[in-house]
């Protein structure tokens, strides 16, 4: 009797075993499954117009001007409008809240003239007043609560080092900005979403209470932040812009793992999925319910050489790096093609970008013969410091450095890799500890100078500039560049400190990548912009 | 019974006191200033150092602590540096969503585990003893997160029975009342939501319950060996009782004890798990709560999340020296 009881569990236990297992040898990657029954999946018509946006992070904060990290303003570049808008897939200036703009001869003077019409979320009117407040909020803050103003604008009310001088409303439209020095790239300053106009109304309730409960005039407004899970934002339906938005309800989950986020993907559950590894691209691309988005390259990946640490204070053996590291094997590899070779410290979509420079050519012979030159025969030993997070610029650091520690044996250098958990490894590499580091850069307004001048300038010793390479010639164009507001000259200055930068060579420029976003075939009008942050309000379910 | 409760609670007092500042210690050697995290690489040196100021992160050590310990005796945990807010309102969500996968960890590793154990035992050496103790093997040797992503490609994408990530179907928001969605859904009347709520534990509560469910089956096993060669199970067999009472009532009551104690530890280790788990199927438990506040070196959440778990820890612990006086009266507590 026992034993039939048994028998007969066995049995049961035998058949899921099994069920399960089969479904493991199942055969897959042809995508032709069907979508979860009780997903409410509707999208064909306009039944259903929610998407789902699955992201690696949280936002920290919806109020734009208090933070400085990516996930913010994603969600808040629908919620907010700013003065003047980048382009759809670039960042030259348009319009925005401002439908017009006018610099002086001196560039000292903006005058902004506003749309009329427009209301904030809640009921106040977006008006000349408005704007004046909401500069005036920032200018009377510090720089631990409005970091960007005070990396864009030079400091904050009373500092001498401040861009921004005065901010007055004349009548209800036009609203008129002076500045204490020209600044070239004020008008994509403007346009940052950092730099969004919010309800005076709700931020005058208090900073605390405004970062949780964020009131803009954009196309869509704020319904609810589950803490590390989702954000939801539905159509503000007195959206100013006639026809948008598109969608009913934008949801913006968090999925921190990257394979998850693409099971998700896959699965449906769903609609739009971004840091999508380069190697699951193809994947993608042949599933026939997705399609691949891919979004224009706005950044650099390298590898630094601190030139305080020797061998690195030679040029010599700075130049022996750029030969000997062989770029393309590592595209090849590691970013599935999807990204360019990189030259200079700034991707080509930049104004200013040197293309006349001529790229380092993969020549082991040639650096040996610049390491002898240098007194160094026989190599040397040296740290190389891998990325341990993925980033957009370089999809994996690990296997990067692997790549580039044999790329070093074949001249005779002994690369020690060493990595860190990433607020140290940035902690340390900032303090100059690296002999040679691998980082990168995703610009923020578009600009030459929040490239060259962050990253290798010696005012940014200390903070962005990790190589610690310190240049006067270079630094004296950088500075004249940053007044001068007649473009080609500009470009000129740009091209010249790119020059001095490739002769010096105080980095090895790897790739401008292009990061990879997933979507559901039924998506359009969704155009991935360059800073990562997308306006949604022309998306929608076909 | 109430003094020895009493005496066990007063004991935790160093103990806790212990590990806050141990954690303190530990979580500023880390290198990383916390300012510079929050301004990001764009940050001046003066804004980092004026927040650092502000953040009192230029006092010297002894005086942090001291402020931190005399914050929590006023029953304040300290402030978020990253979200602003205080730690003990915006902690619970995380804790919630926690212990509803923790619980339904347990429940399921327990259930399966005692019951496999028990049935191994009794067929001792049959097909059935060798397989459970074979994939037990296997199950406490399997890493979670590959478990996780296997499990999500083959029950959600391939088989496309369950869902992938997260507690809830999203589309379908559930309004949070305790945070404990299956009480929520409940309390709302809302069991089409419910239904959602068990399909999203079902894969991350695996995935989690796999490792005690191995371990809690091997103990079992070898408790209950030890139980059934004993004089009483001979006696009970010899009086004509049947088998199956013998070992549901007879032996299981002498074979639980060393298992209790084994359940408490996993519960405490499923704690642990739960950061796998959690980021694999992004579930927004205090275990990425903490882990994130370790990247962004956020010191108060990550000072009082360990601060909770350790808590919630020590009293599973004194729950299952309870338990031990509840199943044998033979241990007393004085």
């Amino acid at each position: 009797m026992k034993k039939r009881k048994l028998w007969a569990f066995a049995l049961m236990l035998l058949l899921v075993l099994s069920t399960a297992l089969a479904a493991c040898g199942s055969d897959s990657g042809d995508g032709e499954k069907k979508p979860d029954g009780d997903k409410g999946k509707d999208n064909a018509g306009s039944a259903n117009q929610t998407l789902v946006f699955g992201r690696g992070g949280d936002s920290t904060s919806l109020d734009p001007s208090r933070v400085t990290e990516g996930e913010t303003f994603k969600v808040t570049v629908n919620l907010y409008e700013t003065l003047l808008n980048f382009g759809e897939e670039d960042t030259t200036v348009q319009p925005g809240l401002a439908k017009e703009w006018d610099t002086s001869e001196d560039g000292l003077t903006y005058t902004f003239t506003l749309q009329e019409g427009v209301k904030f979320h809640d009921g106040t009117d977006f008006n000349a007043e408005a704007v004046v407040k909401n500069f005036d909020r920032w200018a009377n803050g510090d720089a631990d609560k409005f970091p960007y103003y005070s990396s864009m604008f030079g400091g904050f009310k009373d500092d001498p080092e401040r861009v921004i001088d005065t901010v007055t409303a004349e009548g209800d439209n036009t609203v008129v900005m002076t500045l204490t020095r020209p600044q070239a790239p004020f008008l994509k300053n403007i346009a940052m979403s950092m730099f969004a106009i919010a309800s005076p109304t709700a931020f005058e309730k208090g900073d605390d209470e405004f970062e949780r409960n964020p009131v803009g005039t954009g196309p869509f407004k704020f319904v609810e932040w589950k803490p590390n899970e989702t954000i939801t934002i539905e159509k503000n339906t007195d959206y100013w812009q006639e026809g948008l938005p598109k969608l009913d309800k934008v949801i913006f989950k968090t999925i921190p793992d990257n394979s998850a986020r693409l099971n998700e993907l896959l699965n449906g559950g769903i609609d739009l999925a971004d840091g999508i590894n380069p190697a699951d691209g193809k994947r993608i691309e042949g599933d026939d319910k997705l399609q691949l988005f891919e979004r224009p390259s706005m950044n650099v990946g390298y590898l630094g050489l601190t030139v305080t640490r020797p061998p690195f204070d030679k040029k010599e053996v700075r130049q022996a790096m750029n030969y000997a590291i062989d770029k393309q094997t590592i595209l090849d590899s590691f970013f599935e093609g999807r990204a360019d070779s990189a030259k200079n410290p700034m991707p080509p979509s930049i104004s200013g970008y040197n293309d006349a420079i001529e790229e380092y050519p993969y020549d082991p012979e040639k650096a040996k013969e610049l390491l002898a030159a240098a007194g160094l025969a026989d190599g040397f030993e040296m740290d190389l410091w891998a990325m341990p997070v993925p980033r957009p610029y370089m999809p994996d650091g690990a296997k990067v450095a692997e790549v580039i520690q044999k790329n070093l044996a074949d001249i005779g250098v002994k690369a020690n890799i060493v990595s860190y958990e990433w607020a140290t490894y940035l902690d340390k590499a900032s303090k100059g500890e690296a002999d040679a580091f691998m980082l990168g850069w995703t610009g923020d307004n578009g600009d030459a100078d929040n490239f060259i001048y962050v990253l290798l300038d010696e005012d940014n010793i200390g903070s962005n500039n990790y190589t610690y390479y310190k240049n006067d010639d270079l630094h004296k164009l950088l500075i004249e560049a940053q007044t001068e507001v007649d473009e080609d000259k500009r470009n000129e200055l740009y091209k010249q400190a790119q020059e001095i930068i490739h002769e010096e060579a105080p980095w090895v420029p790897l790739a401008h990548s292009t990061p990879l976003i997933g979507g559901a075939k039924e998506l359009t009008g969704y155009v991935p912009h360059p800073t990562g942050s997308d306006l949604l309000s022309n998306v929608e379910f076909q | 019974m109430l003094s020895y409760i009493i005496k066990r609670l007063l004991q935790l007092v160093p103990v806790l006191l212990g590990m806050t500042f141990i954690v303190f210690l530990i979580i500023r050697a880390i290198p990383g200033n916390p300012a510079q995290v929050i301004l990001g690489q764009q940050a001046t040196p003066e804004a980092v150092a004026a927040l650092t100021a502000k953040l009192g992160l230029d006092q010297p050590w002894y005086i942090q602590y001291f402020d931190y310990l005399g914050g929590i005796l006023k029953g304040d945990l300290g402030d978020s540096m990253r979200t602003r807010l205080p730690v003990a309102d915006e902690i619970w969500p995380y804790l919630a969503a926690t212990l509803e996968l923790a619980l339904f960890a347990i429940i399921i590793a327990v259930i399966v585990g005692i019951n496999a154990g028990i049935i191994s035992a009794w067929f001792q050496n049959s097909w059935f003893d060798y397989t459970a103790m074979i994939l037990a093997l296997v199950g406490v040797s399997m890493p979670i997160f590959w478990l996780g992503l296997m499990g999500q490609w083959a029950f959600a994408l391939e088989l496309q029975w369950l869902p992938t990530t997260g507690r809830e179907e999203v589309r379908d928001p559930i309004t949070a009342i305790t945070n404990l969605y299956v009480i929520d859904t409940i309390i709302q009347g809302r069991f089409d939501q419910l239904w959602q709520v068990i399909r999203h534990l079902i894969l991350p509560g695996l995935a989690l319950a796999t490792i005690p469910m191995a371990i809690i089956a091997r103990m079992t096993r070898s408790s209950m060996l030890e139980v059934m060669r004993s004089d009483y199970v001979r006696t009970a067999r010899a009086k004509g009782q049947k088998m199956f009472w013998v070992v549901y009532k007879h032996a299981l009551k002498n074979a639980i004890i060393p298992v209790l104690t084994i359940i408490g530890l996993q519960m405490g280790m499923l704690l642990g798990g739960a950061i796998l788990t959690e980021t694999i199927f992004a579930w927004p438990g205090i275990g990425r709560y903490i882990y994130e506040a370790i990247n962004y070196r956020d010191y108060p959440v990550i000072q009082s999340g360990i601060l909770i778990v350790a808590f919630i820890f020590v009293m599973i612990n004194l729950v299952v020296d309870l338990l031990y006086g509840l199943i044998d009266p033979r241990i007393k507590y004085d």
